[in-house]
């Protein structure tokens, strides 16, 4: 089972898509998210977010600034304020 | 009656006047549909955010909650955000902008309070100051970017919250165009400050675990909300602009044509006219021979 993954800016929505793993830049800390995470919510500092799409690729790191991140039923999604792709 | 020349005059007059309304209207055409795109790309974020405020609100209570929430406690002092294009040609859209902010800050007088003015964009300034001379607190000026973004919706959240904290307002209302159609732009208002509790979302079961703490969230989750909210207003104030000029600027087009129609009637009547009494003239003239 693939995990849900949102990325949405002010501006658009720039992912939605499965993916395996994200590790997101947490205020406390980076924390990865699985599929089946418990539901979750965290305020994000700037940093980069590592989107693995399969299990050991290469992850693609997308930055972002300002906002946090929300792990529920459906997935997690990311609401950044900006967001510079890579 | 109009000499033939001046007729001709006229006709050429409307006929560039027409030129410009067309133009206007076909920019406006094309204008619209990137400002329409982008008020809709903005739609899933704001939804987003309401939610996840929805389901924190509830749990955030009582004395805990931030003042942003919550409010200060007072009832008195209104501020009205009103946003307005920068640009005229856009039909009705700046007048009845202002009228509903007119009637708020009427009937929120006849309650007894104080009402203030927040202007964004040029266009509601003259009217209102008109007649609240002195219920300006404050106008953002929008005119010099090309398409206003997060960065004015952030500097005019921001300076609103500081505006809040300073305890200059208790109450902010927002006074923006709603955008529907070409064809309507509806005015709305809405409570910017204090955020106005979301409608309880149904409680799930599942634990959530907050992180740093769920206040610490709210607390920064909140100003987030508003600007959300302005950026929002400053999308659809685009479209709206955008909707608007060209709806007027298209019948403004029509408009013309009928009366070069009308005129050229005119013309043609009078140059006929003309050419009638030379003939009679003429004929009389010979005859009398």
């Amino acid at each position: 089972m693939p995990l849900h993954f949102e990325l949405v800016t002010p501006a658009k929505q720039v992912r939605s898509e499965d993916v395996h793993m994200v590790v997101v830049p947490g205020a406390e800390g980076e924390f990865g998210v699985l599929e089946g995470h418990a539901p979750f919510m965290s305020t994000i500092r700037d940093g980069a977010v590592q989107v693995y799409k399969t299990e050991g690729a290469a992850p693609e790191t997308i930055e972002v600034r300002g906002g946090f991140a929300e792990v529920g039923e459906t997935g997690l999604t990311v609401l950044a304020e900006h967001v510079e792709e890579a | 009656m109009p000499s033939l020349k001046e007729l001709k005059d006229r006709i050429g007059s409307v006929k560039s006047t027409q030129k410009i309304t067309k133009a206007k209207q076909m920019v406006a055409a094309a204008k619209l549909r990137r400002a329409q795109a982008a008020a809709e790309a903005g739609r899933p974020y704001a939804e987003r955010l309401s939610a996840v405020m929805a389901s924190l609100a509830s749990k955030v209570s009582g004395d805990s909650a931030p003042k942003l929430l919550a409010g200060n406690g007072k009832d008195q002092r209104h501020m009205l955000v009103l946003v307005n294009t920068d640009k005229g040609l856009c039909g009705g859209l700046n007048a009845n902008l202002v009228k509903e902010a007119k009637l708020q800050a009427k009937r929120l007088i006849a309650e007894g309070k104080d009402v203030s003015f927040y202007l964004v964009g040029k266009k509601g300034r003259a009217p209102i100051t008109r007649e609240y001379p002195n219920g300006i607190a404050k106008h953002y000026d929008t005119s010099n970017v090309r398409t206003p973004g997060f960065e004015e919706a952030d500097g005019i959240a921001a300076e609103l919250i500081e505006m809040f904290d300073a305890d200059q307002f208790d109450v902010a209302h927002l006074i923006r165009p709603k955008f529907q159609s070409a064809l309507v732009q509806n005015p709305t208002t809405t409570q910017l400050i204090p955020v106005p509790s979301p409608e309880v979302a149904e409680d799930s079961d599942a634990v959530v675990e907050y992180e740093p703490g769920e206040e610490e969230i709210l607390e920064e989750l909140l100003p987030r909300y508003v600007k959300t909210q302005l950026f929002g207003a400053l999308l659809e104030r685009e479209a709206s602009e955008q909707g608007a000029s060209m709806t007027a600027m298209d019948n403004a087009t029509r408009n013309a044509g009928d009366l070069i129609q009308k005129l050229t009637i005119q013309y043609n009547r009078s140059r006929q006219a003309a050419i009638t009494t030379e003939l009679i003239e003429i004929i009389a003239g010979a005859e009398a021979l």
